[in-house]
């Protein structure tokens, strides 16, 4: 008897073959058309090296002494900065993500509302600060007006998403009874949506945070503007200090508020 | 539901005395903590600026308009490099967060004491470090440019994507890996029929996701020297060229909801 030999093989992950081989060549040219177009000055890199070494082995030992001052300053104004814009950043958020919930807005409102959180969720923290720096000055303030507008956009898109899929049955019962609509929405939709508004204030407060590193790179105060500081004067240790603090501290933020969250929930 | 009783009628409300005066007393406190913060920041901010702002904002308003329209055939480059960091990074990112995700998830990892630790280390300082602070880092060490953009990026996404990954990693099936090992596999053919299937629809999503993120974010790092369009937008604020700044945003944004839109379609498309 004749086998005829039956080897198994793993089906592609594209079906069409002339799709498969399509894309193929579109990522090759792709790459090569970006390994073209891409300046990359080898000598610069060489010089860097045994910058990027001096860099590495600052971090053994950091010097958090030298500037203790600085650092601690800095991590203090950080942490107002994130308190006070996340509560401000949710206050403004509480009436645009209702705006933004299809079930409660007309039409108008609820346009404009999404309007609002596209505008605040395109531009980057660091463009913020720039423009408000430039408004308001140097310092915590224009950092904190920063750090509340972009909670807007975070806060209130995925609020607004919460409301939307509420109980209609539990809000309709509020408004037999004759509420008014502020009642209404105080005891009809915000009892059912509080736990994941905790949940998004401890989520936003952790990532304020990690923000206001970077936006005092551009002037908008906080630990940001000590790292900057320490890289301008090439004090690699200092900047290595300043680093191992940020991360500490995120990941001190980021278990507590993990594990609130989970309580909560 | 508590029902006090008040002279000769009932009235209903919310909470009871304990839970209202719980419930004040965090307000209270909530009230301290924002008033005392605030405090402090006020003391370190000259206010005679916060107030003058919104006639600086008019004015700054006034140069924007009319944008400089011809200015945007020169900031073609730019958003190719854009791009380019958005996308290469992603790659890099992604390729390095594979072996640590597999290295940190519980039940791929080949030591829990040792190895397990150690990558999730990584993966959360990778996460902490914001991307623009990494190209800060890179561009001392590799000079200014596209390059040290798309590093700072990859490197950035690690954490991301790794994190995500392992979590999808722990949790897969285990029929279908001891289907498999019952064949006869080894460890690697274990790793290529057992667990990549089941996590190669949560990796595409990872990475489509991460890819639209890195878009918003290889905007910025430009500022600090890293490539892209951000290095346009540092050198025109800086030459105060408000008209051309403008231009700058627009673009910005219409590459944001560009690629908001692409990704949408593309997860769409294979989901």
């Amino acid at each position: 008897m004749n086998y005829k030999k039956v080897i198994w093989k793993r089906k592609p992950l594209i079906k069409n073959r002339l799709l498969r081989i399509g894309l193929i060549l579109l990522i090759s040219t792709y790459l090569l058309s970006v390994f073209l177009t891409t300046e990359i000055d080898w000598q610069r890199i060489l010089e860097g090296i045994p910058r990027g070494k001096i860099f590495i082995f600052a971090f053994f030992p950091p010097d958090f002494i030298t500037r203790s001052d600085e650092i601690l300053a800095g991590i203090f104004e950080s942490l107002w900065m994130t308190i006070v814009a996340t509560i401000v950043g949710i206050l403004i958020s509480i009436p645009v993500s209702l705006g933004a919930a299809k079930n409660i807005a007309p039409k108008f409102v609820y346009f404009l509302s999404r309007g609002v959180i596209t505008l605040s969720r395109s531009f980057q923290e660091v463009i913020l600060a720039i423009f408000f720096v430039k408004l308001m000055g140097f310092g915590p303030f224009a950092g904190m007006v920063t750090l509340s507008l972009s909670t807007i956009g975070f806060f209130a898109k995925l609020l607004s998403e919460d409301i939307e899929d509420i109980n209609k049955s539990q809000a309709e019962a509020i408004k037999s009874t004759g509420s008014s609509w502020f009642q209404w929405v105080n005891y009809g939709v915000q009892p059912q949506v509080m736990p994941r508004f905790i949940g998004l204030s401890l989520y936003r407060l952790d990532i304020n945070f990690r923000e206001s590193a970077v936006i005092g790179i551009v002037g908008g105060g906080g630990i940001g503007s000590t790292l900057n500081t320490a890289f301008d004067r090439y004090e690699f240790e200092t900047a290595a200090a300043v680093l191992i603090v940020i991360i500490s501290i995120v990941m001190i933020v980021e278990y507590t508020s993990s594990h609130l969250r989970k309580l909560i929930k | 539901m508590p029902i006090i009783k008040q002279k000769d009628y009932k009235t209903w409300k919310k909470f009871d005395r304990k839970r209202d005066l719980q419930n004040w007393l965090c307000w209270f406190l909530g009230t301290l903590i924002f008033s005392f913060c605030f405090g402090l920041i006020s003391s370190k901010t000259i206010w005679f600026y916060v107030f003058d702002s919104h006639n600086e904002a008019l004015d700054l308003l006034g140069r924007m308009f009319p944008p400089e329209t011809n200015y945007f055939f020169t900031l073609i480059k730019p958003i190719w490099d854009t791009l380019n960091i958005a996308t290469i990074g992603t790659t890099i990112g992604t390729l390095i967060a594979i072996p640590l995700a597999f290295l940190s998830a519980n039940n791929t990892t080949p030591s829990k004491k040792f190895i397990r630790p150690l990558a999730l280390f990584c993966i959360v300082s990778s996460r902490s470090i914001n991307s623009v602070i990494w190209a800060l880092l890179l561009v001392a060490v590799v000079g200014p440019g596209v390059l040290a953009g798309i590093i700072a990026i990859g490197l950035r996404s690690i954490g991301f994507c790794g994190k995500l990954l392992y979590e999808a990693i722990e949790e897969i099936d285990e029929n279908q890996i001891e289907a498999i090992e019952a064949t006869g596999a080894n460890k690697a053919q274990i790793m290529t029929f057992g667990i990549v299937p089941q996590i190669l629809p949560a990796f595409t999503s990872i990475s489509i996701y991460r890819w639209d993120i890195n878009i918003r974010e290889a905007t910025v790092v430009g500022l600090v020297g890293a490539g892209g369009i951000g290095i346009e937008l540092d050198a025109q604020i800086g030459d105060l060229a408000w008209a051309k700044v403008s231009v700058i945003l627009l673009t910005i944004v219409v590459a944001v909801v560009f690629s908001e839109w692409i990704t949408a379609k593309i997860r769409k498309a294979i989901i």
